[in-house]
């Protein structure tokens, strides 16, 4: 069969995909660039060309810089954490003790659970009135009295965080498991015998190994921290005081709550262009970490 | 095997002990309060265990006596099976056929490539012009329409399992069967998607995971029992003013049952599946 025909036959087995994916990514996204230099409101005309407007009106507001930190803060705080946590449980989980694999099943069981579940269980958990952390905290004797612990500026965001950071550091213990159960056994073994101390072994025999699975986690993860809508939308819809709006409950709010369209086309294309950005630069780290690692 | 001290013994249980009560603690508490009295959780040292089991709230969440809170979450738990089964089913038609092209022609890797970069997409980038098409459509507040919205997040992860999956099968059988006269429909039939049906079953199950977590476009495309999936109506009680807590844990542990026991169930396939493209670097 000659090339071209395969060529064709794969281009033709592939054009239903395409065609969905222009109908319901291509075309919306097109259309939100061409929103996004209108005045359109969510509802009714088409609205007037205001060239870039909504760019400079948006990129000035002191609301987009405030969302623009908060939304970073939570990203690194919680993406930090979830890799420690997920590599510390990794490395207990690729020790040998009794009920391992009971302990490694479990750890399915957050990432499992739907983002709104976590949500809802966290928001019951930090209830100002009735919620168990409350409960556990006041008879423990750590604190007088009940605190709002959403409910406050001060505490809501470490409080998310603290709620995500449960759900996702499994999927990177789990992704970093994988990797250590790669390492080969008489590499570790010549390392022991060459007098490499717990530390040393760590850093040269086993991190190697895993750090291009953990860059590729890191890129996830960090892209999901940076749309994150759900969890926060369920736990405090950006508030108290508009201290956990991120970027993404910014563009709802700008263009479902207030139905200003076309600004929020902007403010909505300007997240997808820190996104790309973002997992540009976190590509290029990742294929130099492959090459140094080979 | 190195040797481990007693005291390593002991520090690695403790850790052990710690990390299986850090993960359980809070599922644990999601099911006891789904099952203690309204007066236990609304006492004062709050009681961490119910005095009686009681799980009326169970019963009250899956009837579906007319204008109760069990329509209203019955209603969404059908509409969040129907659209899952539908947007998954039509994310597998096209992810099998594209995927296997992509695997058996390399020159056209690209256009996935296109296609799998969308994921770095934020969903507000697309949520207003779907959000007027859909109107224009007629398909707001309906399971269909917001099952073609969720090929938006499931076509392009289906298509690339497919494709990792049809790569790890040798060409050479395809090649072995069309040269003893079998066309391509029947080398599929025969050949092909035999031995891709584990890789089938895993897209497929993380497809119904992906659509049964959805929330945001859920939130914005539905209005009313026709078609509100779980998630938006717990977000609903999460949300209202529901004075009994018990209820809107009953509702998280309903609507986690089905993710939980897949993950279970499909430990092994859905770890592979999920390290594939992370250990492969």
């Amino acid at each position: 069969m000659s090339g071209t025909w395969m060529t064709t036959r794969a281009w033709l087995l592939m054009l239903p995909l395409l065609v969905v994916m222009v109908a319901v990514i291509g075309w919306p996204l097109v259309d939100t660039i061409g929103l996004s230099f209108t005045d359109a409101r969510l509802v009714g005309t088409g609205g007037d060309f205001v060239g870039i407007d909504n760019y400079t009106n948006m990129l000035s507001s002191p609301n987009f810089s405030r969302t623009l930190i908060t939304t970073t803060l939570f990203a690194v705080i919680s993406v930090a954490a979830e890799m420690v946590i997920g590599v510390l449980a990794a490395l207990l989980l690729n020790q040998e003790f009794k009920g391992r694999a009971i302990l490694r099943a479990l750890m399915i069981l957050p990432w499992a659970l739907p983002t709104v579940v976590n949500a809802t269980l966290w928001r019951l958990i930090y209830n100002p009135e009735y919620g168990a952390l409350n409960a556990a905290l006041t008879q423990l004797h750590l604190i007088d009295a009940y605190r709002s612990w959403l409910g406050e500026p001060g505490t809501a965001l470490a409080a998310l965080i603290v709620a995500d950071c449960w759900k996702n550091f499994p999927l990177v213990a789990l992704i970093a498991l994988a990797a250590l159960q790669a390492v080969p056994r008489d590499i570790t073994a010549a390392s022991l015998v060459d007098g490499a101390g717990p530390f040393n072994r760590f850093r040269f025999v086993i991190l190697p190994y895993l750090a291009g699975p953990l860059m590729v986690a890191l890129v996830l993860r960090t892209i999901e921290a940076f749309k994150v809508f759900d969890i926060i939308w369920v736990m405090t819809r950006g508030g108290p005081a508009n201290s956990t709006r991120t970027l993404s409950i910014l563009v709802y709010q700008e263009a479902f709550s207030f139905q200003r369209a076309g600004s929020g086309a902007s403010l909505a294309l300007i997240v997808t262009l820190l996104v790309t950005v973002l997992a540009v630069a976190y590509a290029a780290l990742v294929r130099k970490t492959a090459g140094s690692a080979a | 095997m190195e040797r481990r001290s007693p005291a390593f013994t002991v520090f690695i249980y403790a850790c052990a002990l710690l990390l299986a009560a850090i993960i359980l603690a809070p599922i644990a508490w999601l099911f006891i309060m789904s099952i203690s009295p309204a007066a236990d959780l609304a006492a004062k040292p709050l009681r961490w265990w119910p005095q009686a089991v009681d799980l009326s709230r169970y019963r009250q969440l899956l009837s579906t006596a007319e204008n109760s809170a069990g329509a209203a979450f019955t209603s969404s738990l059908r509409n969040s099976l129907e659209i899952s089964g539908m947007a998954t089913l039509a994310a597998l038609a096209l992810a099998i056929p594209a995927g296997w092209a992509v695997s058996r022609t390399p020159a056209i890797g690209w256009s996935l490539s296109m296609v799998i970069a969308t994921y770095m997409l934020p969903p507000v980038a697309l949520a207003v012009p779907l959000y007027m098409g859909l109107s224009h459509l007629g398909l707001l507040n309906n399971v269909f329409g917001l099952a073609l919205v969720y090929l938006t997040i499931l076509a392009p992860f289906t298509t690339w399992l497919m494709k990792s999956g049809f790569d790890s099968i040798p060409r050479e059988i395809e090649a072995a069967a069309m040269i003893d006269g079998a066309g391509l429909l029947q080398t599929w039939r025969i050949i092909t998607l035999p031995l891709a049906a584990p890789v089938m079953a895993t897209s497929a199950l993380f497809a119904v995971l992906l659509a049964w977590d959805e929330f945001f476009y859920a939130l914005l495309f539905t209005s009313d029992q026709r078609a509100k999936t779980l998630t938006v109506a717990i977000a609903d009680l999460a949300g209202g003013r529901v004075s009994d807590y018990g209820l809107i844990a009953t509702a998280g542990v309903l609507a986690a049952l089905p993710p939980v026991l897949i993950g279970l169930v499909m430990q092994r396939a859905l770890i592979s599946g999920l390290t594939s493209g992370g250990v492969k670097g």
